[in-house]
């Protein structure tokens, strides 16, 4: 019988939570490497068995983890991340230059059909690839050297490269997003790459076709049309259905124009589900009911689901790697939020049940659909 | 053989007890004493000196013999305490964060 298994990052450890198909009873397991920050961890498509994890502290600094069982026992990897040459300056938060300088792992991306090669976005942006299993790291430096790489600038949680999107369809196809730069696509594997951001707006940005510059939360797509991508921004949700080269407002009726995370309905990819929250300061659900909103039109109209969900005294924040979808056939959705709890939905996001209410502040969750 | 005592994460990371027992080749300096530690645990690199520079992470500090170590030349002699073994080598994590 199928399984899903949740791969939980925390402020203080990480938690992997098993069901079988039904997803009703849970098993809770950690945390693993208690009180340390895992931003990420991600199993390979190619062999569930192999996961990855981004551990990090303030005092000891960047650790890579890998499992090749599943997550019963790690192997601490590579964590030497050079970037290539001189690395130069990007921009400050007040617009003066600012050394490049590695901080710490964001989001771990591995490779579609190989096990042993990973992708990594770190802060100060860039996107490192390992082809032995994260033992070693090499910068795609084409993506910082592009042209613009000295005017980015970071958003207020820094200047993370947070997403990583390989396309199943075209495999030389990168997508990456970095806050506060924007959108960047690669036709070559991650050896050039291009900003592909018009027809985002940025309030403060004089520029209505400035080429970067632009608080992108995330981006996801659907592997079986990954033509279109659909976006969370810090102002407004959007969406491009030419792989990026332009994009329109499909906020509709949501109810804030901010949230971090969006991801697509695992066998309808024009259903695509958000989080509103209230912003720019408070990051909290909009009048203190935590809702899902969904769209099956690909955006503009958008349902609120609520069964199973706080509706009212609730101020939480949900992350922007802290959402996912699981591939059975009735699509699971989950995601974790800042008090601690794993949201789980076991159709499609029409009834809610928490998995767990009291973990550390969760940083991110990824599924794994097990056969 | 020289004595150094780890902090927990460090200690987890690296699976020792509090205490781990090394051996350092002559001169037996902070730099030495840190080279031969990270060979021997080489998933501790990068988590106590920065990996190209060698400098200390700025939440870590290293004392010995009642005496902040941390600021001193990294190629000067420890203590004669320390490199006898009568004395551990510390380095600690900052007492500090959420």
């Amino acid at each position: 019988m199928s399984s899903v298994r949740l791969l939980v990052g925390t402020k203080k450890g990480s938690f992997l939570l098993t069901a079988d198909g039904k997803r009703e009873r849970w098993t809770v397991d950690g945390p693993h490497f208690a009180g340390w920050e895992i931003y990420h961890m991600k199993g390979s498509p190619a062999d569930p068995n192999r996961i990855y994890a981004s551990q990090s502290s303030g005092w000891f600094g960047q650790v890579i983890q890998r499992s090749s069982d599943g997550g019963k026992s790690w192997e601490a990897v590579g964590n030497q991340f050079p970037y290539e040459g001189v690395p130069g300056t990007h921009q400050w938060y007040d617009g003066t230059p600012h050394p490049w300088e590695f901080k710490r792992v964001w989001h771990l991306e591995p490779a579609l059909n190989d096990p042993e090669t990973v992708y990594a976005g770190i802060e100060d942006a860039a996107l490192f690839k390992s082809v032995d299993g994260g033992q070693t790291w090499k910068e795609l430096d084409g993506l910082r050297r592009h042209g613009s790489g000295s005017q980015w600038q970071p958003g207020a949680g820094g200047m993370g490269l947070h997403t990583i999107l390989l396309d199943p369809v075209h495999p030389e196809r990168i997508f990456i997003a970095i806050s506060a730069a924007g959108v960047f696509r690669s036709d070559d594997a991650g050896k050039t790459w291009r900003p592909t951001n018009q027809g985002l707006k940025s309030r403060y940005i004089p520029d209505p076709k400035a080429e970067v510059g632009y608080c992108v939360h995330r981006i996801a797509l659907h592997p079986s049309r990954p033509e279109t991508l659909f976006m969370q921004l810090h102002w407004n949700v959007m969406r491009s259905d030419d792989a990026g080269e332009n994009w329109q407002h499909v906020s509709g009726n949501l109810p804030s124009d901010f949230g971090f995370p969006i991801d697509v309905h695992a066998h309808e990819p024009n259903t695509v589900y958000v989080v509103p929250i209230k912003s720019d300061s408070e990051h909290y659900p909009p009048e203190g009911k935590l809702r899902v909103y969904r769209s099956r039109v690909g955006g503009n109209e958008w349902e609120p689901l609520t069964n199973g969900l706080p509706q009212e005294n609730c101020f939480v924040n949900v992350l922007r790697d802290a959402m996912a979808v699981d591939s059975l056939d009735s699509c699971g959705i989950y995601f974790g939020t800042s008090g601690g709890q794993v949201y789980a939905s076991a159709d499609g996001g029409d009834h809610w049940n928490a998995i767990v209410r009291d973990l550390p502040p969760v940083l991110s969750v990824e599924v794994q659909t097990l056969a | 053989m020289i004595r150094v005592e780890l902090p927990y994460h460090l200690r987890n990371l690296a699976k020792t007890g509090a205490e781990i027992s090394l051996e350092v080749q002559d001169p037996i300096t902070q730099r030495s004493l840190l080279d031969a530690l990270e060979a021997r645990y080489p998933v501790l690199r990068g988590t106590i000196r920065d990996h190209v520079t060698k400098m200390r992470r700025p939440f870590l500090r290293f004392f010995a013999c009642e005496m902040d170590l941390s600021h001193e030349p990294m190629d000067a002699l420890l203590p004669e305490a320390i490199r006898s073994g009568e004395e551990p080598y510390l380095i600690v994590g900052a007492i500090a964060g959420g």
